[in-house]
């Protein structure tokens, strides 16, 4: 009973492959994805989009299977329900103003005519282009396409919502509220999925991310369990106190040490360790014994970019 | 309170509807269904200025609305006309991209194919039903009171209701055909030629493959009987045409099968625009 209800809560991929021909889409994906903010990371080519339109029921997967919320995406007439997708396809029917387009779309669901009015105003009013929404969508800029597109996701309050690059094309204030609006979501417990190439703004939004590499999965949870999980590279520290020399010298009779190295004010010290927890323990016990005065400690390389680089290299990064 | 699945039918006919009879693509589609009108509108004004010394009858005037009928309307504006408009409900918002709005709505597709049948439909038949009718009103009408008196009191208005249902099963039989191959078809073209092929040798072919045809059972129900020239009148087949009741219900069945054809492989489609 209890399996089932969590399964009805969550997004779940049981070993799914998608090809296309011979090329590969997707490998063996097992994935469970909770509510919260997911972030899905990786280069071109690397199945972030074919998983989107996976679990949206655009595509089917050449083998294994997909449950969103407990329903199979061949399925539209319930999944749709529930779910809202912003593609990456930059195209709208001809013709069509801002409110048309949401309108329009708004009846197919089966709202009413009053209804939907009301949620197409409500959807342009949340994404700031109630303002524009009488004029052709084909006269917007690239940002305002995008802003249109997303309120079309949002406009029927769906339980997931899918974003593929949302936030292309946006400027630094719209980007700012679509942030905004993600976080929102997720902090009311439903699942917002979105794909970026931007790790800065991933760090920001994201409760946990999915790694992704030439469609397998290479990592998937909240960004610090995947870092500590990279073993193979040494964790970062920084250090602001004063007196890193001596910081450093005690670093070394650490068993675990890589490199350590001051800043050029003199108060800081970047660190390599391989053994972080140790290194606090010993930070510990030198603040205690000599009484060095630690102003701030703070790892390095826990983000998302950091996290990319050492599994996934730089290839297709945009910092 | 109407039902779901009628609202969604009925929204995505509004979003098609206008989409389809506006299309700037689709001038040719107008230029088919109102070169007859324009003919025949050509041919009253020209006749009522010499009527005087007119060659021909009303009876001729019906023969060669007939010929018109059979060889323009139906192997030819109908055809092609259905193919722009029905290959592109769905082959268009591929190649724009558009495609996935609709799969995004909690809707059934066989409700999507519906839909948007209806809207092309509607479309056809206002150009080609309608073409016909003024066509056929223009075409005696140099003949002044005569004319009248054959539509009201004559065979004219029973041709003209047989030439009206002839053209709305065209639009009906070539409009399923034409929305499954833009479904299909990477090139709709393609589909459109082998079938134009298929229907042109119809009357060349053996009685039972005559059968397998949309423009068979159309022939059959055109009124006016055509007579084949020579010397193509000595390799045509003779067939027994069907009763008119079987060619409607049969031309209306094999449309209902193949949109539900339609419809089950729009369930499936997969949407990723080549990508």
């Amino acid at each position: 009973m209890s399996d089932a209800l969590t399964a009805a809560a969550q997004i779940t991929f049981s070993d799914v492959s998608r090809f296309y021909g011979e090329v590969l889409g997707i490998n063996r994906v097992s994935l469970t994805i909770p509510p919260g903010v997911t972030s899905l990371v990786g280069p071109n080519g690397s199945g972030k989009t074919t998983l989107m339109n996976l679990m949206t029921g655009l595509i089917r997967p050449t083998q294994g299977e997909i449950r969103v919320l407990g329903v199979p995406p061949d399925r539209p007439e319930t999944l749709c329900r529930m779910v809202g997708y912003c593609a990456q396809f930059d195209a709208f029917p001809k013709g069509l103003t801002g409110f048309q387009f949401l309108y329009s779309y708004l009846l197919l669901h089966g709202y009413s005519a009053a209804e939907s009015a009301d949620r197409t105003k409500a959807a342009l009013d949340r994404v700031n282009m109630y303002g524009a929404a009488g004029r052709q969508v084909a006269a917007y800029s690239k940002g305002m396409r995008q802003r249109v597109k997303l309120a079309q996701a949002i406009a029927h309050d769906p339980q997931v919502l899918v974003l593929d690059e949302p936030l292309n094309g946006l400027d630094p204030m719209a980007r700012a509220e679509t942030i905004a609006l993600f976080r929102e979501w997720g902090e009311k417990g439903r699942h917002v999925i979105v794909s970026s190439h931007i790790l800065h703004e991933v760090d920001r939004i994201s409760d946990q991310v999915i790694l992704l590499s030439q469609g397998y999965v290479v990592a998937e949870g909240e960004i610090q369990g995947v870092r500590s999980e990279v073993k193979e590279q040494p964790m970062q520290i920084l250090v602001r106190c004063d007196r890193p020399e001596m910081l450093a010298a005690r670093l070394f009779q650490q068993h675990g040490a890589v490199e350590a190295k001051i800043s050029a004010d003199g108060k800081g010290l970047l660190l390599r360790t391989r053994d972080a927890d140790g290194f606090y323990l010993m930070l510990n016990r030198i603040v205690m014994e000599n009484g060095l005065v630690v102003e701030s400690i703070a790892p390095a390389d826990d983000d998302v970019n950091s996290v990319y680089q050492y599994l996934i290299g730089a290839e297709g990064a945009t910092v | 309170m109407n039902a779901l699945w009628m609202r969604q039918i009925a929204a995505v006919w509004r979003l098609e509807w206008k989409k389809t009879l506006l299309s700037k693509r689709g001038w040719w589609i107008y230029c088919l269904a109102l070169g007859p009108v324009f003919l025949t509108a050509l041919h009253w004004l020209v006749e009522s200025r010499v009527t005087r010394h007119s060659h021909h009858s009303l009876g001729e005037d019906s023969v060669v609305f007939a010929a018109m009928f059979q060889f323009f309307y139906l192997r030819g504006a109908i055809f092609f006309g259905c193919m722009g408009l029905f290959s592109n409900l769905f082959r268009a918002e591929m190649l724009e991209k558009t495609l996935h709005y609709y799969y995004l709505t909690p809707m059934r597709r066989e409700m999507l194919v519906a839909g948007k049948y209806l809207a092309g439909l509607a479309v056809a038949l206002l150009l080609f039903v309608g073409s016909t009718v003024v066509s056929f009103l223009f075409i005696g009408r140099h003949a002044g009171a005569a004319y009248t008196d054959y539509i009201l009191h004559g065979p004219g208005l029973n041709q003209l209701a047989w030439y009206s249902v002839t053209a709305a099963l065209a639009c009906v039989g070539y409009g399923a055909i034409f929305l499954m191959t833009g479904l299909f078809s990477r090139n709709p073209m393609v589909a459109a030629a082998v079938v134009f092929v298929w229907e042109g040798i119809n009357p060349f072919l053996p009685s039972v493959l005559q059968k397998v045809s949309v423009i068979f059972y159309l022939r059959n129900l055109a009124p006016v009987e055509v007579p084949v020239p020579p010397p193509l009148n000595v390799m045509v087949i003779s067939t027994d045409p069907s009763p008119a009741w079987l060619a409607i219900g049969g031309l209306l069945a094999v449309s209902a099968l193949l949109l539900v054809y339609t419809a089950l492989a729009a369930r499936t489609a997969e949407i990723s625009y080549g990508e």
